[in-house]
């Protein structure tokens, strides 16, 4: 079924196909304001009572003049799956796909950061993600640690991973991990030899892997391959009116085309907790999400506080964006996970999706750096960040898509902006519209076009530590 | 139409957000409720700035204040219609 649907697909639109994957950045706006026009005829927009005239007059009337756009708007998601997009991405012996193929210098603890960002220093297209814990950390937050390494250099988005640790034991419990999806994996203990043995011998090494990794060949893979998390973050009141909305549109898009997607955010579900707990497939699922968010809030936040949180939820910037209270910024941030999609199950931290496609809720921070982390480490390959005020975080591994609503963020921080959605609060741009030129964008990022956050060398990459080591 | 200068998300809010820079004191406003689709007017009583909510009725300390049709928190300093809504008046009933 999907193939003949592809087929229709390419029959209808590869001239656009074409167009979509060589624009140029610059020219974005203009083309995604092109693009649904184009298909009228095909998929009318369902907020077409929302469009003004202004609206109209960006769009060749010729092409939109029927009103017959309002009598059948009920159909878009029917229509839409005959122009599920497909990309170009490399595909890992354990059936994942990549749309990055980074070779990766993984320290097990804080001591190997030096040797690792050697190593990368020496070999040209090889990247160490440095990280400050590892040392002496035991039960859960052990496993975390454990988790997330080895989610890390597990993530399709990887071709070859060089462990370097301090000692053998541990290093070679998170080579064996990494090892069990089939790339080339190896680990180098740095006790007994020294940093200069150690990055000499791991610099062989990771030469053979990054030539290896530059002969690997892109296949066509479709949004059933494509594993999408989503967070925000420096939200404001701008994010709930239109920048998360959009994200949710695009998950309920994504949904129906089998994707894996994941949002997180524990804390930050404060206020409006019974009503994601309703969005879970069925009631035990929504209970499961309501029993972590209750956990996290008596175990650590009611344990640990010394006021209202009025200094951290919401943060400083968000107060300055103009969000009050944590129930507003929470109503807000569930906007993202669309109208008509559910989640299927709950995941602990770094843990990684076993149901299928499909939405997952993960119980992670709030902070941005930490949340993308861990859902990297889940194996998500790329991650749509709505911002109001301006986060301008990145993933070492997994590309972050940027978007905002707010005019003055795109005004004074363009350079961090991926997709302007700042349409919507004009009215000149319709939430599906908006979705649209976020799969879009999201098409492209899987197709090579860096992010801003890539461009400008945003690797945040934050372990999230469970207590004090021992 | 213009882009208008405020947008609230259901009918039912108390409040609205302004979503341009430079709203001044005394201003005229145009909101737009995106629930049904409707436009209203109204007088902002103080500048106020980007992404930060206006009363759209009078609102009585202790009273629950509503945005996406749900409780945002609590009232705790009377706000006028057209009044600058925000932590000096609005506060979480959480932690």
């Amino acid at each position: 079924m999907a193939k003949s649907a592809k087929k229709t697909a390419a029959k209808k639109a590869p001239a656009k196909r074409a167009k979509t994957t060589q624009r140029k950045p610059t020219t974005r706006r203009k083309a995604a304001d092109r693009r649904p026009a184009a298909k009228t005829a095909k998929r009318p927009a369902a907020k077409s009572n929302r469009r003004t005239k202004a609206t109209r007059r960006t769009v060749a009337a010729s092409r939109r003049t029927k009103a017959e756009r309002r009598t059948v708007a009920k159909k878009t998601t029917v229509r839409r799956t005959s122009k599920k997009p497909t990309f170009m991405g490399w595909r890992r012996k354990n059936g994942r796909v990549g749309i990055r193929n980074h070779v990766i210098i993984l320290p097990l603890d804080d001591l190997s950061n030096a040797a690792c960002e050697a190593v990368a220093n020496n070999i040209k297209g090889t990247m160490a993600i440095p990280h400050p814990y590892g040392r002496l950390q035991f039960g859960e937050d052990l496993e975390l640690h454990f988790r997330t390494l080895i989610g890390t250099g597990a993530n399709p988005n990887v071709a070859a991973v060089i462990v370097i640790g301090i000692e053998p034991q541990w290093t070679g419990r998170v080579v064996k991990g990494i090892a069990k999806t089939g790339k080339p994996v190896t680990g180098f203990a740095i006790e007994q030899n020294g940093d200069h043995q150690t990055i000499a011998d791991a610099s062989r090494l990771a030469k053979e892997y990054v030539q290896a990794a530059s002969e690997l060949e892109r296949e066509k893979c479709t949004t059933k391959d494509l594993w999408v998390s989503v967070k925000c973050g420096e939200s404001d009141t701008t994010s709930g009116l239109a920048s998360n909305p959009t994200v949710g549109n695009f998950i309920d898009k994504m949904d129906v085309w089998g994707a894996t997607t994941c949002f997180g955010e524990t804390s930050e579900i404060t206020g409006a907790e019974l009503n994601c707990a309703k969005k879970g497939k069925t009631k035990a699922i929504g209970a499961k999400f309501l029993k972590t968010w209750q956990s996290y809030n008596d175990d650590v936040i009611e344990q640990f506080k010394t006021d209202d949180l009025s200094d951290s939820q919401p943060t400083k910037g968000n107060i300055e964006g103009g969000l009050s209270t944590i129930e507003e910024k929470a109503f807000g941030n569930l906007e993202k996970i669309g109208k008509k999609t559910n989640y299927i199950d709950v995941l602990g931290p770094a843990e990684a999706p076993r149901k299928g496609p499909g939405l997952y809720f993960m119980d992670t921070s709030s902070a941005a750096a930490e949340c993308v982390t861990l859902q990297a480490a889940a194996g998500f390959t790329v991650h749509l960040f709505p911002t109001g005020q301006g986060n301008i975080i990145g993933n070492p591994i997994e590309p972050v898509i940027k978007l905002t609503a707010n005019p003055r963020t795109v005004r004074t921080m363009g350079e961090h902006v991926d997709v302007d959605v700042s349409g919507i609060l004009r009215r000149e741009m319709t939430l599906n519209k908006a979705g649209d030129a976020l799969i879009d964008m999201t098409i492209r990022t899987c197709n090579g076009r860096l992010t801003a956050a890539e461009a400008l060398g945003h690797r945040e990459f934050v372990l999230t530590k469970l207590y004090r080591s021992a | 139409m213009a882009a208008p200068h405020f947008l609230v998300h259901e009918r039912k809010d108390s409040v609205g957000v302004v979503v341009v820079e430079g709203v001044n004191k005394g201003q005229i406003l145009t909101g737009w409720v995106m629930q049904g689709n409707t436009t209203i007017r109204m007088k902002s009583l103080k500048a106020i700035p980007i992404g930060h909510k206006i009363a759209l009725s009078p609102i009585g300390k202790g009273d629950t204040v509503t945005k996406y049709g749900h409780d945002i928190g609590k009232c705790i300093a009377a706000i006028s219609k057209g009044g600058h809504v925000h932590t000096h008046n609005l506060k979480t009933k959480r932690w």
